[in-house]
């Protein structure tokens, strides 16, 4: 059975028909042609897939697309455009350039990043690229679960949990790398949860990163 | 050749290029290739393990609104070559093992396409099928040679005699589990055929060498090689079971051309990559050692049994590292296999030496144990002066640098030898040590084209990168090469309308690759000097190696193990390993591909175990919620470290290759820092806490 949906994705209200059985994954990937959302297991077993709904984190292989009728589906693309300020923009692509050396068509050039995907790349915190999008966007959900003071299983005590190791790897388990760049994923989470926490003001009660 | 001395892009901590596009999700995988009026193609599998399809009703599939198509082997068109078993999709009834693929549907929509092979009714006559390797087997067999051509067999002196008067030995069975390489981008392959003039066929396809593939499956067509291009930019992961094409890229290019100027894509499920994307055979190692009570080994056997396929032969180098890791007079290597009706076992990250540094390093541990003597002092005392074997010198060898520096900074010189006397609240505690080393392999074909583009040189050739960094370090290394700034330079990789790369594959992409372009680089500047008009070319091919020295790089790996004393549960929150592995190209890459290697040995170590039910045939953790690998909290601290290696024989970069040592000696670490915290030693892996609970009670 097809049923026609409206969807806003990484801003853009998009109109299609899917089958009701239709994943959300699979509307993005193959019916919208937005494939920054990964298929990995189509389970809901390694979390490449991940996409903010709602400003939460969802996985969008085990989501139907029908339920989203209206949602704000962000992917990791969408991230990028939602954030930067002009001159944090100008910054970034002047950075990119520097990185990237001078031009390849195969490389997207001069987009401005979220602070998460910036880290990431500082860090080094990917190999194949193929978990990272779901990474990202798992890392931006997680960051805002923690903001608004949800425990997780390594949260002890009825203390504000600090944002060491242990939580960062605790909250980002859903997400598998084969490549295994844990060790880089859980750094670049801090270094952004840093970058956010410096640029918002005193505010930020509860949310201390630590190494 | 000579070599780069002047290095000035080459050791940098550059950023990756493709950074951005992966951080979007921008980078363009194989199934994501944006083509229009594109159709979904769904396999369907046996359900048996062996004989064969007697019956394929495909009524209600068709029937399905959305099906275009349905393939059968009475449906399919004759393959030109079916000499490869495993790539002869639907080419008759036979089964060889579970999961083959019998039918495949194509339609409109993925959807359509998954249904509509459920409702292809298959029946059967089941013969009986057999797939439980065990070393009692009495039909096992030689292989003619091991992967890629090693001889099966090994002997030097009398092993036995030499056993039978050593002062200490050790005489123990390990075994290794099946696992599977589960690379996060499932294998996947988009295909169209052009049926303009002769045809064409193109194969946006997940590989590890766009080049092999194309011959590969040009040969299966019978197509001449300039009809068929493969593209592919980036691979989301490999570990080898991407080396090879699969029977999907054969299926997916039969469906295109069952269906002329349709682009056709397939994505194997999860699932499915259990039984069609190749595995690493489980292994059963017997060890033997013989020592005086200085520690000086006089004996050395490892005899191999391992498993292949009934239907096509893969045979793991189990035994190699043995043949040339420590000095002893007295040596001997075999592999036996059996060929049972399971999935075609290939290429899984360091074939041969991963499984094969499991059983020998845990050995020397015992070793070391039975001569009240240390683990790396044990090592140090059977370093060999030549290689053993070929007695050709090293080209470098600096096995004794890593397990130094690596003492240095785990702390191992504080360690106190008894098993099962640290305990930490409800943690027994222990550490434990083993060696790495994996061959330097270079490839003997590879071409790269360098062009002066305006400003910007650009350097071709059909390499890959699958999470390597070729993107990032082939531009390190022409710059260099061509001595002009980094940010000069520009690669184009991974497609076959570039000069001809060789696989990605025995960590030898760098060496081979990175060899044809300073040999470019070399003829441009020879040819053009250094005012090069715009559009000069040139192109270099990668050279024979110096086949005068043994080339190796060596590592040490170090573990903390932690043993709960109530579950048996095991933590390793600290993992640090030592590299000598030749020239570094870039820092920044290189330390991701060794923790990277390193986290998946501590996953084959505690985790990893594909349980294949011989009542079916059928590997029944077929997914990522049970075919367990490390997550995030799995891992705590992995540090990975190496030495400053100058290697002027290896190639022009003096690079080693590194994308495989991580994995190796991990495992067999982690065992041995287990005994350490515990007492029990665990010779057959993954340490499971099963393994564990009844010597804790």
């Amino acid at each position: 059975m097809d049923t026609e949906i409206t969807v806003r994705v990484d801003g853009v209200p998009r109109r299609l028909t899917v089958d009701t059985r239709t994943t959300l994954l699979d509307a993005l990937r193959e019916r919208l042609g937005v494939t920054s959302p990964k298929k990995g297991c189509d389970h809901g077993q390694c979390g490449a897939c991940t996409v903010l709904s709602g400003g939460q984190r969802v996985l969008s292989c085990l989501t139907l697309a029908v339920t989203q009728a209206g949602a704000q589906v962000v992917t990791a693309e969408g991230l990028a455009s939602e954030t930067a300020t002009t001159d944090e923009a100008h910054e970034q692509r002047h950075e990119q350039r520097q990185h990237e050396g001078t031009h390849d068509g195969t490389h997207a050039a001069g987009r401005c990043l979220h602070p998460v995907q910036r880290a990431f790349i500082d860090c080094d915190a990917f190999q194949c690229g193929y978990c990272t999008p779901g990474q990202v966007v798992s890392a931006v959900g997680m960051l805002d679960e923690f903001a608004r003071g949800w425990p997780s299983a390594v949260t002890s005590g009825t203390e504000a949990p600090r944002l060491d190791r242990a939580e960062v790897a605790e909250r980002m388990s859903g997400n598998l790398c084969r490549c295994a760049a844990y060790v880089n994923i859980v750094p670049a989470v801090q270094q952004a949860a840093e970058a956010s926490a410096a640029r918002t003001s005193e505010g930020a009660a509860g949310t201390g990163v630590a190494r | 050749m000579t070599f780069l001395s002047d290095t000035e892009a080459i050791g940098r901590d550059l950023p990756r290029r493709d950074g951005a596009a992966k951080v979007l999700g921008s980078a363009t995988y194989a199934f994501e290739t944006p083509l229009d009026g594109a159709v979904h193609l769904h396999p369907v599998q046996s359900t048996i393990a062996r004989g064969r399809v007697t019956e394929l009703d495909t009524t209600a599939a068709e029937a399905l609104d959305g099906v275009l198509a349905v393939l059968t082997p009475g449906t399919a068109e004759r393959l030109a070559s079916t000499d490869d078993r495993e790539l002869a999709a639907l080419q008759d009834e036979e089964v060889g093992f579970r999961g083959q693929i019998v039918a495949a549907v194509i339609a409109d929509s993925s959807e359509v396409a998954r249904h509509a092979a459920a409702l292809v009714r298959v029946g059967y006559e089941q013969a009986a099928h057999e797939t439980e390797l065990r070393a009692d087997r009495d039909d096992l067999y030689t292989p003619e040679s091991v992967n890629p051509d090693f001889p099966s067999d090994t002997a030097e002196g009398d092993v036995d005699a030499a056993m039978a008067a050593a002062e200490v030995t050790v005489d123990e069975t390990y075994t290794t589990a099946m696992y599977h390489n589960n690379p996060m981008e499932p294998h996947a392959t988009t295909a169209l055929w052009d049926p303009d003039g002769d045809g064409f066929l193109t194969l946006w396809d997940s590989t590890q060498g766009v080049h092999p593939t194309r011959t590969t499956i040009a040969s299966v067509f019978g197509l001449d090689e300039d009809r068929v291009r493969v593209v592919c930019p980036y691979v989301g992961g490999g570990f080898g079971s991407k080396g090879q094409p699969h029977v999907h890229v054969v299926l997916a290019a039969l469906a295109a051309r069952a269906l002329p100027g349709r682009p056709v894509r397939l994505a194997l499920t999860r699932q499915q990559m259990f039984s069609l994307a190749g595995h690493r055979t489980p292994t059963i190692q017997r060890c033997r050692l013989g020592a005086d009570k200085a520690g000086t080994i006089t004996a050395l056997a490892v005899d191999v049994v391992e498993r292949t396929s009934r239907i096509k032969e893969f045979a793991e180098q189990t035994g190699l590292p043995a043949r040339t890791m420590y000095a002893s007079p007295n040596r001997r290597t075999t592999h036996r296999l059996a060929a049972l009706d399971v999935p075609v076992p290939s290429w899984m990250r360091a074939p041969g030496e991963c499984p094969g540094m499991f059983g020998p390093e845990v050995v020397m541990d015992e070793l070391a144990e039975r001569l009240g003597m240390d683990p790396i002092e044990l090592r140090i005392r059977n370093e060999p002066d030549v290689e053993p074997g070929s007695g050709k010198p090293f080209s470098s060898r600096n096995l004794v640098g890593c397990l130094r520096e690596g003492a240095s900074r785990f702390g191992w010189s504080e360690r106190d030898p008894r098993p099962g006397v640290r305990r930490r609240g409800d943690w027994l505690v222990g550490t434990g040590v083993a060696s790495s080393t994996y061959p330097v392999n270079r490839m003997a074909q590879s071409t790269a084209t360098i062009r002066l583009e305006g400003d910007c040189y650009v350097t071709e050739i059909g390499a890959a990168d699958l999470g390597t960094g070729t993107w990032t370090t082939l531009p390190q290394i022409a710059a260099d090469a061509l001595g002009v700034p980094v940010s000069r330079v520009e690669v184009r990789i991974g497609d076959t309308d570039l000069p001809m790369a060789s696989v990605a594959g025995g960590s030898s992409g760098t060496t081979t690759w990175g060899s044809a372009v300073v040999e470019a680089a070399r003829a441009f500047r020879a040819r053009y000097g250094t005012e090069p008009p715009d559009g000069a070319e040139a192109t270099g091919s990668v050279g024979d190696p110096d086949q005068k020295y043994a080339k190796h790089a060596y590592g040490a790996q170090f573990v903390e193990a932690h043993v709960n004393v109530d579950t048996g549960e095991v933590r390793v929150p600290r993992l640090l390993g030592v590299f000598a592995a030749g020239r570094i190209i870039n820092p920044r890459t290189a330390r991701s591909q060794f923790i990277g290697g390193m986290t998946m040995g501590l996953s084959m170590a505690l985790h990893e175990d594909s349980v294949l039910d011989p009542r079916t045939g059928h590997v029944v953790n077929h997914d990522l919620a049970e075919y367990h690998i490390t997550a995030n909290a799995d891992v705590d601290v992995v540090e990975a470290h190496w030495l400053t290696e100058h290697d002027p024989h290896v190639n022009a970069m003096g690079s080693k290759g590194i994308g495989e040592i991580g994995i190796v000696g991990t495992a067999a670490a982690v065992s041995n820092a287990v005994w350490h915290a515990c007492g029990v030693r665990v010779r057959d892996l993954p340490v499971t806490l099963d393994k564990l609970l009844p010597a804790l009670e």
